[in-house]
């Protein structure tokens, strides 16, 4: 109880988030309607993504710092998660863009930086599985790890200040990586920031559990050391 | 420290005046994508012009850099280990792939004015963005090559793991060179641009320099 408290917190966030996400009165803003109500699934994907990304950055660090393999696999079990949550929150978007915007992919900054993200997390699970020798692995991709995090970092927030966006918050100079949070209705906030940590939550739930599968696999090759 | 760079520099710029067919094997490369762009697309307009010169630099870039560290054999990569510090080895390679890259950006621009005409309202201008990416590009792809060499990969493994990267500052470039075309900018917004480019590239080269020293050790 004392250890698995966050899950029942998770699981209570997300009945809460799927409860109150649908029966709570939301503001009426122009073409919008009820889709609204995906901000509650689409955004915190974004939240989950890059919380679960940086986790994936700090034990490839913590690898290179004092080479242990068990910091590796949680570093690409996190990074996997992470993908999962992007791909997600993609899907999510597209699907609120076809009924906002008109079609599911419109070369929005936003977009185009969660393709990137994507790609670019891809190319480092082929890294991964190119290289056979498992310390070998273990470095190369934390080192590819790093490099990519402060090249995509960068990237999520000069993107949107340099092109148009369709979403809230994005324009020209002023263009924010994130939304503005003050813009968000009180009665919305009551339920969106539950609903960022309860996915966050269930992100961090399934890569512990793959964490643990990762472990028992390779429980040999840990303990030789 | 600066005498090792110096040293590792020069073996690697003699390396490349003596095998020279590396050199002209790039250079062909370059050429016959170039001859093959102008027999497809006759006169490109300058939207067309512009993106495919950056995609073309994109190409030439991992040719060229690829081979910095494939190049090296284990026995001799474990010589260097022996003379030279890894920090020393990594910046000489980076100055050494600016070079590479700045004489492969200039030829290409070159070869693009001869063979697909030149659509730009100020020359001298793109010539300085060129230079901007040739070096943007070098950067990024030289950390990249030692990944792809530690993992006994080839040049195939660097190219998917580097074209993510690069859309950053490929962007960022693309969107300068508008400028270079007659696009009337805000003002203010050029040096902007070009600054975050240069920010970039001097991040890169720190984490090129933070990091290379683990892929360096065995």
């Amino acid at each position: 109880m004392r250890k698995s408290w966050w899950k029942i917190l998770a699981v209570v966030l997300l009945i809460y988030t799927f409860t109150a996400g649908f029966l709570i009165k939301v503001p009426d803003i122009g073409n919008l309607k009820e889709t609204i109500r995906n901000l509650f699934f689409h955004v915190p994907m974004w939240f989950g993504q890059i919380i679960l990304l940086t986790t994936s950055l700090v034990y490839s660090i913590l690898y290179l710092r004092k080479p242990d393999l068990k910091q590796d696999i949680y570093a690409a079990s996190f990074a996997k998660t992470g993908i999962l949550m992007g791909v997600l929150g993609l899907l999510t978007g597209a699907i609120w863009a076809t009924y906002t915007w008109g079609e599911p992919w419109s070369n929005d900054p936003k977009q185009i930086g969660v393709a990137i993200a994507l790609l670019i997390y891809f190319a480092y699970l082929v890294l991964r599985n190119a290289v056979p020798d498992i310390d070998k692995r273990a470095k190369v991709s934390a080192v590819y790890n790093i490099f990519a995090y402060f090249i995509y970092l960068p990237l999520i927030m000069i993107l949107p200040r340099l092109v148009e966006s369709l979403h809230p918050g994005g324009k020209g100079v002023e263009g924010n990586p994130g939304l503005n949070g003050a813009d968000l209705d009180p009665a919305m906030r009551m339920v969106f920031w539950p609903a960022v940590i309860g996915w966050t939550l269930l992100g961090t739930w399934i890569t512990t559990l793959n964490i643990r599968l990762y472990l028992i696999r390779d429980k040999n090759l840990i303990n030789a050391k | 420290m600066t005498k090792t760079v110096f040293a590792l520099l020069k073996k690697d710029l003699l390396l490349e005046l003596r095998q020279q067919h590396s050199f002209y094997g790039i250079l062909l490369y370059m050429a016959s994508t170039i001859f093959v762009l102008k027999l497809s697309i006759n006169n490109p307009e300058g939207e067309i012009w512009n993106g495919l010169f950056w995609i073309i630099q994109l190409f030439v870039c991992v040719n060229a850099v690829a081979k910095s560290f494939l190049q090296e054999s284990r026995g001799r990569m474990l010589y260097f280990y022996s003379i030279a510090d890894a920090r020393e080895f990594i910046i000489a390679k980076l100055i050494y792939n600016i070079i590479l890259m700045l004489v492969m950006s200039l030829l290409s621009l070159a070869l693009f004015f001869v063979l697909l005409k030149n659509p730009l309202s100020n020359t001298l201008r793109f010539t300085g963005i060129v230079c901007l990416g040739g070096v943007s590009l070098s950067l990024v792809f030289t950390l990249l090559s030692a990944i792809a060499a530690r993992a006994q990969q080839n040049a195939a493994l660097m190219a998917i793991l580097g074209f993510p990267l690069i859309i950053p500052q490929l962007l960022l470039l693309i969107r300068l060179s508008r400028s270079a075309f007659g696009e009337v900018f805000r003002e203010g917004a050029l040096l902007q641009l070009s600054l975050l480019i240069v920010g970039l590239d001097i991040m890169v080269v720190a984490l090129s320099i933070i990091l290379f020293p683990f892929l360096w050790k065995d």
